[in-house]
């Protein structure tokens, strides 16, 4: 196993077959080999995409951008644009609203409790499951003070990665005076190996609004942006739709139930770089600059988008509220452990049975996830290793399989759950290759704004090289702990201080691998 | 308001950073994005300090201070990570100080300097960025560039000609002239803002290359001689050849906090022209002839008092000087209304 | 300034330059601000990214501020009194002006009104005169009128009129009934052309008034100085530059004395200044080098640099700034001062100044705005006048609770057409300006070839004019008035209005003043360079 920036999924069915499907994936295959980018995407064969009439189909991740009708003289151009320059070729790309759901199999609890049993095009299916009455009693009977202190009960974090009390973040906003403030769902899900959030989105895009009207009434903000990852037009169109809905239903815009509360929402769509996840950096990217961090103090919580009060929180975050308010902080307490409560929706690939997505409870330990949910390691070979949390995550090693995950439990063992991405490998797996992986993701990711991530991410590249081919020295592997420590310490964002983790514990867990390549 | 700084109780006042405080207390932090003019950037992240009860390093450029803060700047743990930024900075690009401009005024070697950072001591695999030297006055050298920002801040929100900018993004971030042009081909006007706030050798004055080093030069105040806004000036001159070799703004100052024009910066090659005049100069049957001081002024006293005894002082007339100061216009109306006894005076401030 | 002086007792920027960002709008007419006076443009652009003022841009040329105004419109020359009134006559029908301020510090009000209110000023007709739409000309008044606090930038577009002093007083009739006048960040603001005109001017540099501006002819005045110098003054007014270049065509003027200055290039219709030089009897120049002026010269005296003397320069916002000696002058040039010490010396009289010092304590004696400005206070950041006393801290803005004259005088300015309009035979308005990288009359900036390189002469022309005439871009093209003729390669652009051209007037291989009207401002003396009727045909 590897770690791919892309995966092409080529739906291989009659259909597709005699539409010459084989000769296509053998093409893609050579192009990517010309173009030196087979470290970089992954080309897998999939059973029916479920599409119909739609000839040879690619699916490509991140973005779950859907080719259909692809004809051989299409894959140079494929290529060129989308996996090395980053643009879909639009020409070839399906219209969203045929795309049909999701392809991974998941199990629910809170936040994908609907998704996959109602039609998330239809409003009406959702409150048909008591949709939008979270958002009634809040509006009608409940003071925004009580919302967040219901949430600060709740005991909710931050499920964009850092796990931050999602009470207590709207606490600084909510007393804030302000002629305006916003609200900011952050659905920029660039972190490889995640989906979550789409298909949250894809599949319940209600649950996601109600969440976030229940938000911005909390905070007292009347305008809210969802920023949304480009590739991902079928959650934007399923948005747009769905905010159309709510609103010929009276459920957004002016004077909402005659509470003399406003609010609108607005869809703004994503520059493309992972920082843009960062919450300074997507606010300066929303304002239309380049898309980089800000300092923080200000935090956006007092001085954000336009210079206004702004809260920024992660899709799955605020899909969690309705469910909240609905049954009650207590309720929700049941869910988890005592420190981390409520649920976590974990996206599991790499080398298991059953790739997907599965949505358990804080504390649920690596191995249940691992065993239960992914079906287990592929074909009958060993557990090596889990990245856990992300590329900026941490190389688990067989001893921490039963390690209870939630986010305050992995720091005792210096990790981090992160976006919950779970990265399995096997014991092929060669930790110099996949350390090199995350380390030109960073490489390649680094916005360009400080001094330690923009020359310590290409110095750490440059010595990984080196180890990979067979160059390296014993010292080298300190000295990537050396700087990446600097660099973790200095790095103006979370970005640049990434590295350290996943290096330390490859260096330090898996430090056989690493010798072997030096003889 | 106090706080301590390396065991140093110091003065602070509200509002101020921690490096202010510090450097106004004759403590050095490594700095290279930070610039009054500019503001905190937080970009270099060489001013990292320790600071009790605040995990992690903070900057200390953008860091305000806080009553009875306790403050460490000198720690090995600060250091070691100054140190690796800084000779990251200095290790990537190509930093040869010993033909360098900015040799002895360099902000990166002071830096280095300060952590006994011998020699660049990472390896990077890069190509050389090539030298733009399109510009009449200006010299760009990226491989020395550090990406402070200083110069674009300065072009964007000082001088506001909106010229430069970054891009590209991580190890290949480059500064660029609107959208990558070479800079005598953009839109850059040569007000050199760039050049002065630049902290390193990367963006320099093209015609005071390897002229002079810089600590050979004495540094004169004094005011622009063009346009009326009075623009301070520092001429950097060298005393041996009575020579100006280059111009740069005065920071703090109320008139023009140290931006200039191309003309105010660039334009004093007049000053050293083998055009200028040396001698009093006496017309014979329409040629000119070099005389001695004693001689023209005898000619033209005689000349002067001759003309008003005969035809009043009113046939003579005098015009003072927009250009020259304000003591030798005052003794220029002194003399013509009191040794010439005529109000005929004016100057071509109308025109 | 001697529009200024009328209105208010004094000619000098009314306000400092930190002022611009406290102002919410700022009016910049008749000002290629980026160009002339690019730092003061650097402030007010940084005012308007940081949204602290809003900034209306008046002017022929699509000039590199317009693109930071929220209006920004083209006027055609020579109509801005018509231009005022019908914003005055805007404001004051909605009731906009500040009606406190006109009751408790202005007098004349009335004399303004009826002058203003006149049907000829209406937008509608105003329109046809300036060519901006009426609709702009509103909403120009409208936020102009309604900003708390807003100020007004302008240059030789405004001055260099034969209706130059009238422009003058119309910016301060507007900036009088907006109440825009005392407080920071608002005022009237002439930009200076040149380092030291501020201190040619205060230090008596013109015909009517010693040093700090105090009368020749008043009685009093005279006295004090006669005192302090020892001698009998004259009570009469003297010549202007231009009367002077007339006097001495007539040939009633038989001697110049020139210090550091080059009429030939900067002086309007360069064949009758020509001709007049030829005529003196004797000339003396005083200069740093051989100019065009000098070369008429009897006596030409090598003088220094800025950089090897000391003494002080005074900025158009009144600060009074030190310049400092940095270099040895080269042979044997002298400082003026000691050169003019030398004359007067040569002709009988006692002088015995040993440095710029000395004179500088007889300055601060004699002039009262310069009381306190003293050698050892200046220091590094100067002082704004007036300074009265060894105590007073300068003054940042003018006219706090009074005038110099007591109340400000409004004054009805009827619009008058310019000297020379375009007809059949010179269909075009030529108006001159200066470019950003040429200084006056390039006796300093063409000896740096760099900027020589940067910037020669060109004539701009629009690109309807240009395609009538099939001229193309960088074409040389002959332009020619009533007075003479010059060459110059044409610029093609959109950012000058159809009908105008623009030459920048530093070149003496293209010398725009050849071509200019000495037509004066009758009271003011300054000519009126920004119009006159010019026609440009193709060469070949
Ligand atoms: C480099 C970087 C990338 C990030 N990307 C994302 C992202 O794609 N989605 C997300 O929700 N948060 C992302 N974050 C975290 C956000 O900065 C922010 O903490 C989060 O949106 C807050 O929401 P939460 O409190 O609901 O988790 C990223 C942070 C960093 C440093
Ligand atoms: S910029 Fe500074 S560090 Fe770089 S070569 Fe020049 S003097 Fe040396
Ligand atoms: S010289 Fe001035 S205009 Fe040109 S890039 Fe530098 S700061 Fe910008
Ligand atoms: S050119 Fe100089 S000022 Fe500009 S970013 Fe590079 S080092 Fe900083
Ligand atoms: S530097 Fe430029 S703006 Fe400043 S005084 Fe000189 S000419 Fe004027
Ligand atoms: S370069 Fe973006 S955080 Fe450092
Ligand atoms: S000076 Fe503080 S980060 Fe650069």
């Amino acid at each position: 196993m590897k770690f791919y920036r892309m995966t092409v999924l080529i739906g291989i069915d009659d259909q597709s077959l005699k539409a010459g499907a084989r000769e296509i994936e053998a093409l893609l295959n050579q192009e990517l080999n010309r173009s030196q980018l087979t470290d970089e995407v992954n080309v897998l064969e999939a059973g029916s995409l479920g599409f119909f009439g739609t000839g040879v189909t690619l699916m490509v991740y991140p973005g779950q951008v859907t080719y259909v009708n692809v004809k051989l003289e299409d894959i140079p151009e494929i290529v060129e644009e989308h996996f090395l320059k980053g643009r879909q070729v639009s020409r070839l790309t399906m219209k969203p609203s045929l795309t049909r759901g999701y392809d991974f199999n998941y199990r629910r609890r809170i936040v994908l409790d609907n998704s996959g049993l109602i039609n998330p095009e239809d409003i009406e299916e959702y409150i048909g499951t008591g949709g939008y009455e979270a958002w009634e009693k809040a509006l009608l009977e409940m003071k925004p003070g009580e919302i967040v202190e219901e949430v600060k009960q709740s005991g909710l974090r931050g499920r964009g990665g850092a796990g931050f009390p999602t009470g207590l973040k709207w606490s600084f906003t909510a007393p804030l005076e302000a002629d305006q403030k916003y609200f900011v769902i952050n659905a920029d899900e660039g972190e490889p190996g995640t989906f979550k959030d789409r298909l949250i989105m894809e599949g319940d895009p209600h649950k996601l609004l109600e969440g976030l009207m229940i938000s911005c009434y909390a905070v007292g903000a009347t305008k809210a942006y969802i920023y949304i990852r480009g590739e991902y037009s079928l959650c934007i169109e399923r948005l747009r739709q769905a905010i159309e809905q709510a609103h010929e239903y009276g459920l957004l815009g002016k004077n909402i139930f005659d509470s003399g509360f406003n609010l609108d929402i607005e869809i703004k769509v994503g520059a493309g770089a992972y920082v843009c996840g960062e919450e300074t950096a997507l606010i300066e990217s929303m304002e239309g600059k380049r898309g980089q961090p800000r300092s923080k103090p200000p935090f956006p919580g007092v001085k954000g988008a336009w210079q206004k009060p702004t809260v920024v929180n992660n899709v799955e975050t605020i899909a969690n509220i309705p469910a909240i308010l609905r049954n009650g902080a207590e309720w929700f307490q049941g869910f988890g452990t005592d420190k981390c409560t409520g649920t976590k929706v974990y996206t599991i690939l790499g080398d298991v049975m059953m790739p997907g997505l599965c949505e358990v409870d804080m504390g649920t330990t690596l191995r249940t996830i691992i065993e239960q949910y992914g079906g287990g390691v592929k074909n009958n070979r060993k557990f090596k290793a889990a990245l856990v949390g992300g590329a900026a995550g941490v190389f688990l090693p067989n001893s921490l399989l039963d390690v209870k995950m939630d986010y305050n439990n992995l720091r005792e063992y210096s990790a981090v759950l992160g976006s919950g991405a779970i990265l399995v490998m096997n014991e092929d797996a060669d930790m110099v290759d996949m350390l090199w992986s995350v380390i030109r993701f960073f490489r390649h990711e680094s916005c360009g704004k400080c001094t330690p991530c923009a020359k310590g991410n290409e110095l750490l590249f440059e010595i990984i090289n080196e180890v990979r081919q067979g160059r390296g020295r014993e010292e080298d592997l300190q000295e990537m702990v050396r700087i990446s420590e600097a660099m973790q310490q200095t790095s103006f964002c979370a970005l640049g201080q990434s590295l350290l983790m996943p290096i330390k514990s490859a260096v330090d867990n898996f430090r056989q691998d690493f010798l072997k390549r030096m003889k | 308001m106090k706080i301590i700084i390396n065991g140093q109780e110091i003065e602070a006042s509200p509002g101020e950073t921690v490096l202010n405080a510090a450097l106004r207390s004759g403590i050095y932090i490594p700095h290279l994005c930070y610039h009054p003019r500019t503001g905190p950037a937080a970009k270099c992240r060489a001013c990292v300090v320790e600071v009790e009860g605040t995990p992690g390093l903070p900057t200390s450029c953008n860091l305000p201070v806080r009553e009875g803060m306790v403050v460490s700047t000198d720690t090995e743990k600060v250091k070691n990570a100054q140190r690796v930024v800084v000779d990251l900075a200095l290790s990537s690009g190509r930093h040869d100080c010993l033909s360098c401009e900015q040799n002895g005024n360099c902000e990166l070697q002071d830096a280095a300097y300060y952590l006994g950072i011998e020699r660049p001591s990472f390896h990077f695999e890069q190509e050389r960025y090539p030298i733009d030297d399109s510009s009449e006055f200006v010299y760009v050298e990226r491989d020395k560039c550090i990406s402070c920002g200083r110069c674009v801040v300065g072009c964007n929100q000082n001088v506001v000609n909106e010229v430069l900018n970054f891009a590209n993004r991580g190890f290949e971030t480059k500064i660029v002239f609107d959208n990558d042009l070479k800079m005598g081909t953009s839109t850059c006007v040569q007000c050199g803002e760039c050049v002065q706030l630049c902290p390193v050798g990367a963006i320099i004055d093209k015609n005071a290359r390897g002229v002079a080093r810089n600590w050979e030069l004495d540094k004169v105040e004094t005011v622009c001689p063009y346009c009326g806004v009075g623009c301070q000036l520092v001429l950097h001159v060298d005393r041996r050849k009575n020579k100006i070799i280059r111009i740069t703004g005065v920071e703090d100052s109320p008139t023009n906090s140290g931006m200039l024009c191309v003309k105010g910066r660039y334009a004093f090659d007049f000053v050293g022209s083998s055009e200028r005049l040396t001698t009093p100069l006496i017309k014979e049957n329409g040629k000119f002839r070099e005389a001695d001081w004693e001689e023209a002024i005898a000619l033209i006293a005689d000349k002067f008092r001759l003309i008003r005894d005969e035809f009043g002082s009113d046939a003579l007339a005098g015009l003072a000087s927009a250009k020259v100061t304000n003591e030798e216009n005052y003794v220029f109306q002194k003399f013509m209304r009191r040794e010439v006894g005529t109000n005929n005076v004016d100057h071509c401030a109308r025109l | 300034m001697a529009g200024l002086a009328a209105s208010f007792g004094s000619g000098a920027m009314t306000n400092d330059i930190a002022g611009i960002k406290k102002a919410d709008v700022i009016m910049i007419i008749g000002s290629d601000t980026g160009a002339a006076h690019p730092v003061i443009a650097a402030r007010i652009k940084q005012a308007v990214r940081e949204g602290l003022t809003k900034l209306i841009v008046i002017d022929p040329k699509r000039i590199t501020m317009a693109d930071y105004a929220e209006i920004y419109v083209a006027q055609r020359p020579g109509s801005d009194v018509a231009i005022f009134n019908c914003l005055m006559q805007v404001i004051l029908q909605n009731g906009w002006e500040d009606k406190e301020f006109i009751e408790n510090r202005l007098e004349k009000f009335d004399e303004l009104k009826n002058e203003v209110m006149k049907e000829k000023y209406s937008p509608a007709n105003v329109e046809k005169i300036s060519g901006i739409p009426a609709a702009k000309l509103v909403e120009i008044a409208e936020m102009f009128a309604k900003a708390e606090t807003a100020a007004i930038f302008y240059a030789m577009g405004i001055t260099q009129h034969t209706t130059g002093r009238d422009n003058v007083m119309s910016t301060a009739n507007l900036q009088m009934i907006c109440g825009n006048l005392g407080k920071a960040g608002g005022g009237v603001n002439p930009l200076r052309g040149q380092s030291n005109v501020q201190g040619a001017c205060d230090m008596g540099g013109l015909p009517n008034v010693f040093a700090g501006y105090q009368s020749v002819t008043d009685e009093k005045a005279r006295q004090k100085f006669e005192q302090a110098w020892n001698c009998e003054l004259s009570g009469k007014v003297g010549l202007t530059v231009v009367d002077m270049l007339d006097k001495a065509y007539e040939g009633s003027l038989k001697a110049l004395y020139v210090m550091g200055e080059n009429p030939y290039l900067s002086d309007p219709d360069q064949h009758h200044v020509i001709a007049a030089l030829e005529k003196i009897d004797f000339l003396v120049v005083q200069d740093m080098f051989m100019t065009e002026t000098a070369e008429f010269a009897d006596v030409v005296l090598p003088a220094v640099a800025y950089a090897e003397k000391d003494g002080h320069f005074t900025n158009t916002e009144r600060r009074v700034q030190r310049i400092r000696k940095a270099l040895n002058p080269p042979g044997e040039a002298k400082e003026d001062w000691e050169i003019i010490q030398m004359i007067a010396n040569k002709m009988g009289s006692d002088w015995s100044y040993r440095d710029a010092r000395d004179i500088c304590r007889e300055v601060n004696e004699l002039t009262p705005q310069y009381g306190g400005i003293t050698w050892e206070r200046v220091g590094r950041t100067g002082l704004q006048w007036p300074c009265p006393t060894d105590t007073h801290p300068g003054t940042a803005y003018l006219h706090k609770d009074r005038f110099s004259r007591g109340l400000g005088m409004l004054r009805g300015i009827e619009f008058i057409e310019p000297d020379e309009l375009p007809d059949e035979e010179y269909p075009l308005i030529l108006t001159t300006g200066r470019v950003l990288q040429q200084f006056h009359t390039g006796t300093m900036t063409r000896k740096t070839s760099g900027i020589n390189r940067l910037a020669g002469p060109m004539v701009m022309i629009s690109v309807d004019d240009a395609e009538s005439l099939g001229i193309a871009n960088s074409e040389t093209i002959k332009i020619a008035t009533r007075r003479g003729e010059i060459t110059a390669p044409a610029f093609v652009t959109r950012k000058i209005s159809t009908g105008v051209i623009y030459i920048p007037f530093h070149y003496k291989e293209s010398p725009a003043n050849r071509l200019t009207n000495p037509a004066l401002d009758p009271v003011a003396k300054i000519p009126e360079y920004k119009v006159c009727a010019a026609r440009i045909t193709k060469i070949s």
